[in-house]
């Protein structure tokens, strides 16, 4: 029966070829879509991961209650031996110290005068571990524009944007300006030996690298850390993990009255992540939501003006014995099949565009300029499993229940009518 | 009866001259009191922080409200950090980097040293009445003293803090309190001046209490170690050349 629905929806064009086209363009915006916004949510919320929240991160009471301010005055003492704790209670992630501060870049010239001069976001990390792969997590060597690492004391990096602004030039020396963790005035001289470009405007532009022993020096945070990040040694989030060690590590302190206790924070907890992932979710829902909706109904109007056109065809079935539901079975799998190759073309074409976008992007670089908010310049789609059925399932749907919709008037056809029909 | 109308007579005609008094009077006897030709000062500023209070002590030498030269002295991390003021321009000097830096634009809200003043607290130096228009609200009591309670609104744009009130002790026209506020009313600095000293004719409040009152904490106070008034300052002290000195 199927071969022969085939072969009807085949030979007969104008029963399928819109049906299909309207589906599979249907099917294909879902696909699409879905894999973007995926790509998009999944890039920010793993490039605010790498580079600011973590998978988790413990911080003390009195910091967390300020963060966006990076106090560095109300940061976690005896780091190291929470660091050390850290690591042997909870093994399956990789705990490292990380300290975001700012500062004030000046650059000199042959007079010591002030040439250039700059506000810098400075985020010193534990470069000379290999072993914590920081330098990996921040993609430091691939985002390198020339240069190299900080390999000696007081080597630092750049952002591309603030070095071309500056006019600072590989191997020049210039002057940071901040104050320590008390409070006091600091200065250092620091050697610029690599320019990088994130692809994140807001870093582009006044960021500055160091290794986390330099910035302890110059904010007088010895054994004292802002924030402890830990990154799932699997290299993928798992919220509900994420938040068992965070609830488990904090009912420990609960009892612990000092403000500047430590607690701990999964990445859906900060930065209004939580929001982004129930956001993605969310919308995913409503555009499949959407698409079923309006595929019905387009899809029952074809259904009924197929109908119409074919009510001779089905008038003569129903003459010649057929049973009311046997043709309404048949209409049925036939919008199945003209559904299923529908949502095929879709899927297929989806995924190549999300293929395509994955590989490539969309660069918005000139709409960010002027962005603070920490987003990847390039814009990627995410090909994942559920891109397969995300477009193909109510690709389906919305073609059966069309033709559900339409195929109810088989059923209001009364024998004494059909036969005037026919004798007309 | 009549003995009580000549005392309510009496103390209306004593009243009377500080009742008389404009709120433009009594600032320009305020700023006569409080600035000098020049001032030599040492002094503490004790920074009350969340986790505990340390103290940084320096020294400034001032020429009217253009020029001032401040070396740290203590603690050993600040000793021989230096600033320099001409009119509205700030340099910092750090022996760590043997460099000089100007500071500008926002760098300038910055807080001096983790306290409750910011450089730009430090810059300030136009008199009241170029900046504000000037009005008497009235009189009350503060630290067991007759006030005068002034409010200043900006007549200039790009004020730090476009509304103040000012409460003037009536007796030595010193400022005992003062309340920063910005554009949209919130307050954002208390001031309390105590301790009120005389240095020769002139009174000077020797501890001022400055709360931020956006931050926790419980401020910083700033005390007045020595003071010398209308002496004469050598002019490198107001010449680059000394931040290196």
């Amino acid at each position: 029966m199927i071969y022969f629905l085939l072969k009807g929806i085949w030979r007969d064009r104008s029963r399928s070829f819109f049906p299909i086209l309207v589906t599979g363009m249907g099917v294909l915006l879902t696909v699409f879509l879905s894999g973007f916004m995926q790509g998009v949510f999944n890039d920010i919320i793993e490039q605010n991961a790498r580079l600011e929240t973590g998978h988790l991160k413990v911080m003390s009471r009195a910091y967390a209650e300020l963060a966006s301010q990076k106090p560095n005055d109300l940061a976690l003492y005896e780091a190291d031996s929470l660091l050390a704790h850290l690591r042997q209670e909870y093994p399956e992630l990789i705990w490292t110290p990380r300290i975001r501060f700012g500062g004030l870049v000046d650059l000199a010239n042959a007079q010591g005068e002030t040439k250039a001069q700059g506000p810098a976001n400075v985020t010193a990390l534990d470069l000379s571990t290999p072993s914590l792969g920081e330098a990996q997590r921040l993609n430091l060597q691939k985002s390198l524009y020339k240069g190299r690492l900080p390999e000696q004391p007081q080597e630092v990096l750049m952002g591309e944007e603030f070095a071309r602004r500056l006019g600072i030039e590989l191997g020049q020396s210039f002057s940071l300006m901040g104050s320590t963790m008390e409070g006091s005035m600091s200065f250092r001289n620091y050697q610029l030996v690599g320019v990088i470009r994130f692809g994140v405007q807001a870093m582009d532009r006044s960021s500055l690298i160091m290794n986390l022993a330099d910035a302890e020096d110059f904010l007088d945070m010895q054994d004292a850390a802002a924030e402890i990040l830990g990154y799932f040694k699997s290299n993928s989030y798992s919220a509900e993990r994420a938040k068992s060690i965070a609830a488990a590590f904090n009912e420990k302190q609960a009892k612990n009255p000092d403000e500047f206790a430590p607690i701990m924070f999964s990445l859906r907890a900060q930065n209004n992540l939580g929001q982004y992932v129930d956001y993605a979710n969310n919308m995913s829902t409503l555009i499949i939501g959407i698409f079923v909706l309006a595929m019905s109904i387009v899809l029952w109007n074809m259904g009924l003006l197929g109908g119409l056109r074919r009510y001779k065809e089905f008038g003569i079935r129903l003459a010649l014995g057929e049973a009311k539901g046997q043709i309404y079975t048949a209409l049925c799998i036939e919008s199945l099949l003209i559904g299923g190759l529908g949502s095929f073309w879709g899927t297929l074409v989806g995924l190549g565009l999300c293929y395509y976008l994955q590989l490539y992007g969309i660069d918005l670089d000139g709409a960010l300029e002027q962005s603070n908010v920490m987003m990847p310049s390039v814009f990627r789609a995410k090909l994942t499993v559920e891109l397969l059925y995300i477009g193909f399932i109510p690709g389906l749907l919305a073609s059966l229940l069309g033709s559900m919709l339409a195929g109810l008037g088989i059923y209001q056809r009364s024998t004494a009518n059909l036969f005037k029909e026919l004798e007309a | 009866m009549k003995k009580i109308l000549c005392s309510l007579v009496l103390s209306l005609f004593m009243m009377a001259p500080n009742w008389a008094q404009t709120a433009s009077e009594i600032i320009a006897k305020m700023d006569e009191n409080m600035n000098a030709k020049t001032q030599i000062s040492r002094s503490q500023m004790v920074i009350h922080g969340r986790r505990g209070s340390r103290t940084v002590e320096s020294r400034t030498y001032s020429e009217g409200s253009q020029k001032a030269y401040t070396e740290y002295l203590a603690p050993a991390r600040e000793r021989g950090t230096k600033m320099l003021k001409l009119g509205d321009r700030l340099w910092i000097y750090s022996p760590a980097t043997d460099r000089s830096i100007q500071l500008s634009g926002h760098m300038l809200r910055q807080s001096v040293m983790g306290s409750d003043l910011s450089y730009k607290d430090m810059m300030e130096d136009r008199k009241l009445q170029e900046m504000y228009s000037l009005r008497l609200l009235g009189e009350e009591e503060l630290q067991g003293q007759q006030v005068w309670v002034l409010e200043l609104l900006a007549k200039v744009e790009g004020l730090s803090y476009p509304k103040r009130k000012i409460w003037v002790d009536q007796r030595y026209y010193v400022p005992l309190k003062e309340e920063l506020y910005a554009k949209s009313g919130q307050l954002l600095k208390e001031l309390t001046f105590s301790e009120v000293k005389a240095f020769g004719d002139r009174y000077y409040p020797t501890v001022t209490h400055y709360k931020d009152a956006l931050k926790k904490g419980k401020g910083t106070d700033f005390i007045l170690l020595e003071l010398a008034l209308d002496e004469a300052i050598p002019d490198h002290y107001f010449n680059k050349s000394v931040l290196k000195r």
